[in-house]
């Protein structure tokens, strides 16, 4: 039986009937994972024994009746959270064999309900990037089609899943990192609230824009992932201290009484036609499902990329001051004093795009041009936010592309950076303004690339996003729909 | 030109990075592309404007001051390039 294939819920009802074990479901993943990975590429660590391991220890808890809301279902995650028994790269040659002397809060609430860790994914390095090209372990590749990106940075947590590699996965969210690589790959991907998961022990890249999610087969299975992961977390003190209300609950609801943001700057020059056609006849199926639509404005769009482009930089390059080759991580052992230590270490361990915005960054923050860049981008980056708080006084949440194009080959952009930072146009908005956004499947382009329509709501308003998104799942067709890579 | 090799260079410096001279061209003429392109924010007037430098409105985050365990010392030490048992070990500092 085709075991990996199945979402976490359906797993979880054949493992709760007595059908199906943690060990046998444990088994199947790893078989789809030695026919696959040779194609995909999605993982950096993949750790077969200790998934038997785990699995076998979650049939002992089912059968003694402790079963948690994950137990026994094979979950990989990121290079970018910290597991304690697992290396962590980062994507990155300067934590090439860092193993975390902690879990972080994520990966222990995955562990507490009983989860299998089976292994760790490909990313860019430290999150920079939006192919996952600049992981220093590999690129992952799309399952949809052979030599085209998976997208990024959670380029490998997006191909994992489409690949039936694993039931479904965690990412990490910048500016777009979860939501841009879920709709290339065509799963579901979702981007919290800022503070509604914690980020302790999640590699820090830009601390007031990273935020912690899942990457999953469907939307049901989103929802109970947000179950999971979410809520305050005392070692995390920009978690909010705020209820979890069952995300899986308000799902079934119609959208009667929802109002739908359609933002007219999200439709503009340089979007795919076979992107927008898909993304209107989404709107339309949450009109049949009951919802009311209208044009909304979101008027300072244009901005994003220029805001993101100086603010998270700025924070990576005092985030990454860390790596100095001292406590762990390379280390150049030729070096012969501290400040060329240091120098040789970074210069070596870090990769080419990481080092760009560490200098950008640094310049931005430095004397005499801090107004200039960081100040003026912390300021418009409020009017950005007060758009949508402005937005969501006339509706419940905006639904728009995800990205202006489907998957694109492997190499295409990447010799110019600023091109591919200008693709990453529509999802930043949601990480400068703190709010929650998703990627829903909903269709595909001629060549059989997958297209997902992104949607935001208010803050802690992750319900909307999810019941609406569940509603599009149930109308599009487009869910069970599998790459054709590893068949017989 | 937004910014300069030489600029690029103490930049470098500042960030304990070390870069060739093939480096310094590529990376001024990438920076400088950059720069250009968010010069676009000058076209706003945020005169008056706030910064937003946290999405959410936290006060100081408090807890209790009580005692805990903290990390173990050999679990601490246990990824560093270069430790002796105690201590971790960096090129000397003061000669």
């Amino acid at each position: 039986m085709d075991y990996f294939s199945l979402t976490l819920c359906e797993a979880l009802q054949q493992l709760a009937s007595g059908e199906l074990t943690s060990v046998q479901l444990t088994e199947s993943v790893l078989s789809r994972i030695d026919t696959v990975e040779d194609r995909v590429s999605s993982f950096i660590t993949l750790d077969r024994e200790g998934a038997l391991i785990q699995a076998e220890k979650a049939d002992g808890l089912r059968r003694e009746g402790i079963a948690g809301r994950l137990c026994g279902m094979p979950i990989s995650v990121k290079d970018v959270l910290c597991t304690s028994n697992m290396q962590t790269t980062c994507g990155s040659r300067i934590l090439e064999n860092f193993v975390p002397p902690y879990d972080a809060t994520v990966i222990e609430k995955l562990k507490e309900e009983g989860a299998v860790i089976v292994g760790k994914l490909a990313m860019d390095e430290f999150a920079m990037g939006s192919t996952s090209e600049n992981c220093a372990y590999g690129v992952p590749e799309n399952p949809w089609k052979q030599g085209y990106v998976a997208g990024g940075s959670s380029g490998g947590s997006a191909a994992c899943v489409a690949a039936d590699e694993s039931l479904a996965s965690l990412g990490s969210d910048t500016g777009g990192s979860i939501r841009q690589p879920a709709s290339l790959c065509g799963v579901v991907g979702m981007k919290p609230t800022y503070g509604r998961v914690s980020r302790y022990g999640l590699v820090a890249f830009a601390s007031s824009l990273d935020q912690v999610g899942p990457l999953t087969k469907d939307v049901a299975d989103c929802a109970l992932m947000m179950n999971v992961i979410s809520g305050y977390d005392r070692r995390d003190s920009t978690s909010i201290n705020k209820p979890v209300p069952d995300y899986t609950e308000i799902l079934h609801t119609g959208l009667e009484g929802v109002t739908v943001g359609v933002p007219v700057e999200y439709f503009g020059e340089g979007l795919d036609p076979e992107v927008e056609k898909v993304v209107r006849s989404g709107i339309d199926m949450l009109r049949d499902a009951g919802a009311r639509v209208r044009e909304v404005s979101l008027p300072h769009t244009e901005y994003c990329v220029a805001v993101y482009y100086l603010i998270a930089p700025a924070e990576a390059s005092s985030n990454l001051a860390r790596y100095d080759g001292v406590r762990y991580g390379y280390r150049d052992m030729k070096a012969d004093s501290l400040v060329d230590m240091y120098r040789k270490s970074r210069s070596h361990g870090f990769g080419d795009e990481v080092k760009r915005r560490i200098l950008i960054g640094t310049y931005a923050l430095s004397a005499g041009y801090y107004d200039a860049y960081y100040k003026k981008a912390s300021q418009v980056r409020t009017l950005i936010k007060n758009d949508f708080a402005e937005a969501f006084g006339q509706c419940d949440l905006v639904v728009s592309p995800v990205t202006p194009t489907p998957a694109w080959k492997i190499g295409d952009k990447a010799d110019d950076p600023l091109a591919l930072y200008l693709s990453d146009i529509l999802t930043i908005s949601a990480n400068l303004a703190g709010i929650p956004g998703l990627s829903v499947p909903a269709g595909f382009n001629r060549e059989g690339l997958p297209i997902g329509i992104q949607m935001q709501a208010a803050h802690f308003n992750e319900e909307v996003l999810l019941r609406a998104a569940w509603n599009l799942e149930q109308r599009a067709g487009v869910k069970g729909r599998k790459p054709a890579i590893g068949l017989p | 030109m937004k910014i300069t090799r030489k600029e690029v260079e103490h930049v470098a410096i500042l960030a304990r990075l070390e870069l060739n001279t093939e480096e310094v061209a590529r990376i001024t003429a990438q920076l400088d592309n950059i720069l250009s392109y968010v010069a676009k924010l000058d076209e706003l007037d945020t005169e008056g404007v706030a910064v937003t430098t946290h999405t959410q409105n936290i006060a100081n985050a408090f807890r209790e001051d009580e005692a805990h365990e903290s990390l173990d010392r050999k679990k601490a030490l246990a990824n560093g390039p270069q430790v002796n048992g105690e201590v971790f070990v960096v090129p000397r500092v003061i000669t």
